[in-house]
């Protein structure tokens, strides 16, 4: 990575918030006064493509979404859906009833996407924070590592996935050779890793491979920006590696951290593509998650009701998540305006 | 930090194993598809006892590969050139301009790139078979249908990623060519669309990988003559057998194209991630 090309974004933002300390301002005495006319109705010829197709991909199917929670959507009346009754909140009480089947399929799935969602973005974050302290020192072929440490994140989701299913297969995969042939570790028996209870486990192995390179990433731009004589300083006070990175590494990239913690936790909660590669269609008990479960409701079991009255609740869940992760980004964007 | 004799000592030891941690199912990947068949099922060999190159030239032959493959570009490509163009403009809009709604409009666009795929599949699925019945446009299964729900993902990140890049373009420039007589337009793409092309391409490498790894909508919107690699890729497995050495084959076919781009531009991908605009 270049310093400049990082740099230059808050550089060059200061260099322009220097010359137009008052956003707009300046704009209207550079510019000739024809512009201002031509001005008011510019800003949204250019967002108005943008504009609609966020109408028609994201805003009208999402309050379609909520319409679906509310009506009896099955198989039957799939291609004739305008017409099919409302139900009000049925589809709600079926799917959130603790003493109903698919009551207690959801609240533990939820539970369980939490538990998935702590430990994939735990782990990925120590594995990220590692490469990133042990890469920002120089040293030869550390450009090299670098790019080989992204690759993960490069290949197609689902290429990862299936080289994983591959080493965990049963019966001639490289997990249980090691574990099973090589260091003895469950006896005779070969363990079977994508069914029953062991399949969580694997699946966050998985994920965790795929999305460590990207807490690298972020928390290796994060400490780019630490000056090297704070760790000079410290070290002829004497300080042990420990205490260097407790106090120096660990604080400077605490901005960096927020972010890049909510991003991936947005990422693994909403995870479809490592189940669904790894286990098929439909993921053993012990390791549904919450998308793929409204997956599985709606075009599984054809229950779209259902499934959108799911939907409804992660959506409001998203919301709420969302308007966080919006307070932590948004004043960073009001700077360059 | 300081590097101290400790330091390089616990550095070699985290990187070695970091550097087998991601080594290893590459190299499974690799190996596996270099072996003959009956040498894949089995007890694993690491090594290789013989190698081949068949089943990189079977790989054509027992799945309609090249199908997939032409099915997965055309897709990736179109929604991948359509988000940018369109994010283009919306992206200069939100880094250069004030408006009114402005802040709603950077909302939306910021909020609807972090929900999932799944929320918006079942109401497109039934929006697509209303349009059927009415108008007799089959979406479903069909390229257009495709490249629309894939710009579900790749133009709320193309808006996002392209702000943060034309922000971080110094203001005189366009300022300088406005005076010269360009106007906004002009100046937008005569001196930022240059200036910002490094940026341009890296959100263009980055929506092409992200669709490129699209499993949800494919498994769902995709027919039999649409089906995307992410799909095609399964039928490597049949009921009684699972051609792995030709599936790794396959799986190292399908990622090189994404791989190569992907070092390409990693370097302005890495500023661009890091200067804000997170996805």
């Amino acid at each position: 990575m270049s310093h400049s090309a990082l740099d230059s974004g808050p550089a060059a933002a200061g260099s322009a918030a220097a010359v137009s300390p008052e956003p707009g301002q300046p704009k209207a005495e550079t510019t000739p006064p024809v512009r201002k006319r031509r001005r008011s109705f510019l800003p949204y010829g250019l967002i108005l493509p943008a504009a609609i197709l966020e109408l028609l991909i994201h805003i009208g199917p999402m309050l379609l979404g909520i319409w679906i929670a509310f009506i009896s959507l099955t198989q039957l009346n799939l291609t004739n859906w305008l017409n099919a009754p409302f139900v009000g909140l049925q589809n709600f009480i079926n799917g959130l009833n603790p003493e109903s089947t698919i009551g207690q399929a959801f609240f533990s799935t939820v539970g369980r996407t939490l538990g998935y969602t702590i430990l994939v973005v735990g782990f990925s974050w120590v594995l990220g924070m590692a490469g990133a302290v042990f890469l920002s020192s120089n040293f030869r072929g550390r450009a090299l590592l670098r790019t080989f440490f992204l690759v993960p994140y490069a290949l197609p989701a689902y290429v990862g996935t299936i080289a994983w299913a591959f080493m965990f297969n049963q019966r001639d995969g490289a997990v249980n050779q090691i574990l099973v042939d090589t260091l003895h570790l469950f006896g005779d028996e070969r363990p079977f890793w994508l069914l029953g209870e062991n399949s969580f486990g694997a699946m966050v192995i998985v994920n965790v491979w795929q999305l460590w390179p990207f807490a690298f990433l972020m928390l290796m731009a994060a400490l780019q920006n630490v000056p090297t004589d704070v760790y000079e300083a410290a070290a002829i006070d004497g300080t042990t590696l420990w205490q260097q990175f407790r106090r120096i590494t660990l604080p400077m990239v605490r901005p960096a951290n927020g972010v890049l913690l909510m991003v991936m936790s947005l990422w693994t909660f909403n995870q479809f593509n490592v189940p669904f590669v790894l286990f098929g269609a439909t993921s053993p008990k012990e390791a549904t998650l919450i998308s793929p479960l409204i997956y599985q409701n709606s075009f599984g079991s054809w229950n779209f009701g259902l499934g959108g009255a799911m939907s409804v609740l992660l959506l409001i869940a998203l919301f709420i998540a969302s308007a966080f992760y919006i307070r932590m980004v948004l004043p960073k964007g009001a700077d360059n305006d | 930090m300081i590097e101290t004799r400790n330091f390089r000592i616990l550095r070699n030891v985290v990187l070695t194993i970091l550097s087998l941690w991601v080594a290893v199912p590459l190299f499974v990947v690799v190996s596996t598809s270099l072996k003959p068949l009956k040498d894949v099922s089995g007890l694993f060999q690491w090594i290789p006892r013989e190698i081949t190159a068949s089943p990189y030239v079977d790989i054509w032959t027992t799945v309609p590969l090249a199908k997939y493959f032409q099915n997965s570009l055309i897709i990736t490509v179109c929604a991948t050139a359509c988000s940018v163009t369109v994010a283009v403009l919306a992206a200069y809009a939100i880094a250069r301009l004030q408006f009114k709604g402005k802040r709603a409009f950077s909302l939306t666009v910021l909020s609807t790139q972090m929900f999932p795929g799944i929320l918006f599949l079942l109401p497109l699925y039934l929006i697509f078979t209303q349009i059927r019945n009415m108008t007799g446009l089959q979406l479903q299964g069909s390229y257009l249908g495709l490249i629309i729900t894939y710009m579900t993902f790749t133009l709320p990140f193309a808006i996002w990623m392209l702000s943060g890049y034309f922000a971080s373009i110094p203001k005189e420039l366009e300022e300088a060519s406005m005076i010269d007589g360009t106007g906004r337009m002009g100046a937008l793409f005569r001196v930022i669309l240059p200036v910002a092309k490094p940026g341009i391409i890296a959100v263009a490498v980055y929506s092409f990988i992200s669709a490129w790894g699209e499993v949800l909508f494919a498994s769902v919107l995709t027919n039999e003559s649409t089906k995307t690699l992410s799909l095609g890729l399964k039928a490597y497995a049949s009921e009684s057998d699972v051609f792995w050495n030709q599936l790794m084959a396959a799986s190292v076919v399908v990622s090189l194209p994404v791989l190569i781009g992907f070092i390409l531009v990693q370097k302005h991908l890495v500023a661009g991630l890091s200067s804000g605009a997170v996805k």
